[in-house]
């Protein structure tokens, strides 16, 4: 029997939640469930709070079977799961900062989110001290011969999101990279609670600006799962066409980018010229250029008529002729491959171990994208390559986006010829329930986790950025390159700090 | 990529024609802005942007700003990598109280004179995150505000706008070439 459905027997059901199953366990099972996550039998897929209690969701690595098990705390405490599996350490610290839950044993009891600047601690738990943290963060200790430290952030020298880097170095080569974020924790999840559906979606959508589509997806999908409801195919049609654009428009825009952060200016000249062609349509589409707001629960709000589909066909057009030259100037330019090849090298073995979706995880080895499982409507129905390497270097990520940009395409190529017609929303029925949703976004994948009262309000909301499981990569994979290369592979793993630090 | 390099040269530019100027932009400056300092900086500006608690998406117009269609630098604008070298500071985001002493020690370490321009709704006034405990709600209650581009986010077209109406205000303004 797979072990998460034996887990979930163990506890007792909770019918309401959908479309996986979850279950309230007793603390025995919750340290059985980090033991198997330890063994790498199940991957963690987000771990949350709430006021008294928390929740883990999982997936079976083998059959990809996927649960939720939750825990009561009701003496504020809960088994630390980071004690086992390391990549359960920041969302503990982070439920500890924000619901003031202690995971015991953990082996980092230092805070996460919370930099002393709230004017409380534990803001969402159920008993909110006013007073703040006044100790001063500690950095892990580096210490040797000739080591040096030097401190970056949070205001970073580009147009760039804030957050703080600490290196120690040993002449050149970096041999301990520590971050420390949260400087754009906005409270969202704060805000998430009591709001009303149309609220919730605009927060939703702005949690990460280069993934609003992507979260309004996430967040809609979980709450039709929670509602027992499907959007229309036309709107599920609509929402993959807007997904499909948004994901070129980043991949392009990276590829140009991360060239750019090793001086190779004309990549970036090309690339942006893509990008903006990509955004200018999608204004003219669906009147945003990052089609913020188009998505809601039940379905999506725009529509295309016979002049967008033209202009999205002569969009598709210029970027096939256009993009392969740059492929071939990217593949054949020695100076530029002798920066990327072999620089931050990710083991596949911990892109494993943290589960970390996207180019992250597929450049090296991780054969998941939540399109093909799980999966969801429309992508059932399509027919896209999945691009998975070994490799796992800056090169591998870039190749990752380059395949991702031909399979983009392709879909999107599929999406116009194939575009059902009928209603754009369905009306959504004011009840209660739990849903739970797991959506591709550019980065990767983006789990969105709701629960709904009686009117229909949202009680608690989680969404969790593949960030998170990204983020503690580019630490390990960094270590041993030099200071000048760290640019290149943080931009190659692009990870977002605003939808980290929510 | 010398093949590349030699069709671009005959490729038409994509360079686009600067946007119509909005005079409520210019209205809301001209107030704030003195002769001294117009006479000063000539027609160049330098620009340090700041994210205090953004959700990324005004990052990504300020960065279209740059691709050959904008292409900001034609007007005189530069995007530059420390405060101490700019002019004027576009700060987006609802300024996370976690931001908040980074974004002021930003402001102090930039010369004067200097501008600040608040881009985005959020900046406006915290957007949607207004009343958040982790948030100001707003540049202004932080920093004296000199101009504001409202849009979530605005575009590249409304952000040139706004900045081009800035430069105008402060280097084109009557009396300024004394
Ligand atoms: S104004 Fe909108 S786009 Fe800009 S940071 Fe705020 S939410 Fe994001």
């Amino acid at each position: 029997m797979p072990c998460i459905t034996e887990l979930l027997q163990q506890g007792s059901r909770c019918p309401e939640h959908q479309p996986w199953p979850r279950s309230l366990v007793d603390p025995g099972v919750w340290t059985g469930a980090a033991t198997l996550l330890e063994q790498g039998q199940v991957s963690l897929l987000g771990l949350w709070g709430e006021a008294n209690g928390v929740h883990m969701a999982l997936m079976e690595s083998q059959s990809g079977e996927i649960g939720v098990i939750s825990l009561a705390c009701p003496d504020g405490r809960f088994p630390s799961v980071g004690l086992k599996h390391a990549p359960a350490l920041r969302p503990e610290r982070a439920i500890r900062s924000l619901f003031g839950l202690e995971p015991v044993g953990t082996p980092d009891a230092r805070p996460w989110l919370d930099h002393g600047r709230w004017g409380s601690r534990a803001p969402l738990g159920a008993s909110p001290a006013s007073v703040t943290l006044d100790s001063p963060y500690a950095f892990l200790p580096a210490e040797g011969e000739g080591l040096h430290q030097v401190a970056v952030g949070p205001v970073h020298a580009g147009i760039i999101e804030p957050g703080h880097f600490r290196f120690t170095a040993n002449g050149e080569t970096i041999v301990r990279l520590e971050e420390r974020l949260g400087y754009t924790h906005k409270g969202i999840e704060g805000l998430m609670t009591g709001a009303d559906l149309q609220r919730a979606t605009k927060l939703a959508g702005r949690i990460s600006g280069d993934s609003t589509v992507a979260y309004a997806i996430a967040f809609s999908r979980s709450v039709e799962a929670a509602l027992g409801i499907e959007a229309p195919p036309r709107a599920h049609w609509l929402r993959a066409l807007m997904a499909e654009l948004e994901r070129l428009a980043n991949h392009l825009g990276d590829i140009g980018a991360i060239c750019n952060d090793a001086s190779f200016a004309l990549m970036q000249t090309h690339c942006a010229i893509l990008r903006e062609r990509v955004l200018r349509t999608a204004g003219i589409c669906f009147g945003h250029r990052l089609m913020r707001d188009r998505v809601l629960p039940g379905g999506v709000t725009a529509d295309l008529d016979h002049a967008n589909i033209s202009a999205l066909e002569a969009l598709l057009g210029n970027i096939r002729k256009r993009f392969p030259a740059l492929v071939e100037l990217y593949d054949y330019t020695a100076s530029l491959l002798d920066r990327t090849v072999a620089t931050g090298y990710l083991k596949p073995q911990l892109a494993r171990q943290y589960a970390a979706g996207g180019y992250v995880g597929r450049g090296s080895g991780r054969d998941f994208d939540a399109r093909r499982a799980p999966g969801y409507p429309p992508y059932d129905g399509l027919e896209f390559k999945v691009p998975v390497r070994e490799d796992g270097d800056v090169n591998a990520r870039i190749w990752i986006r380059i395949d991702e940009v031909e399979a983009s395409l392709s879909l999107i190529e599929q999406i116009l010829e194939r575009l059902p017609g009928g209603p754009l929303s369905t009306s959504l029925p004011v009840a209660s329930g739990e849903g739970m949703a797991l959506v591709e976004g550019f980065r990767g994948d983006i789990l969105a986790w709701v629960r709904l009262d009686a009117q229909g309000k949202v009680l608690r909301c989680h969404l969790r950025d593949p960030s998170w499981f990204q983020w503690p990569l580019l630490e390990a994979a960094i270590e041993g390159n030099i200071v000048a290369d760290f640019p290149l592979c943080n931009k190659s793993f692009n990870c977002s700090y605003s939808g980290h630090d929510l | 990529m010398r093949h590349l390099l030699f069709k671009n040269i005959f490729r038409t530019p994509l360079t686009e024609l600067p946007p119509q100027r909005d005079e409520e932009f210019v209205a809301e400056l001209a107030t704030r802005v003195d002769r001294a300092a117009r006479r000063r900086l000539g027609r160049s500006l330098a620009i340090r942007a700041v994210d205090a608690g953004s959700c990324n998406g005004c990052e990504l117009e300020m960065h279209a700003l740059s691709n050959a269609f904008y292409d900001l630098e034609r007007y005189g604008f530069r995007f530059v990598a420390s405060p101490r070298h700019a002019d004027v500071l576009l700060v987006t985001g609802p300024v996370t109280k976690n931001m908040r002493e980074a974004l002021e020690r930003t402001w102090n370490a930039t010369p004067d004179p200097k501008w600040v321009v608040a881009v985005g709704d959020c900046a406006f006034d915290g957007g949607c995150f207004a009343g958040s405990y982790a948030v100001a709600g707003g540049l202004s209650k932080v920093l004296p505000v000199d101009l504001h581009i409202r849009g979530c986010p605005p575009s590249p077209a409304q952000l040139l706008n706004g900045l081009l109406s800035l430069m105008e205000t402060v280097s084109l303004a009557p009396g300024s070439a004394e």
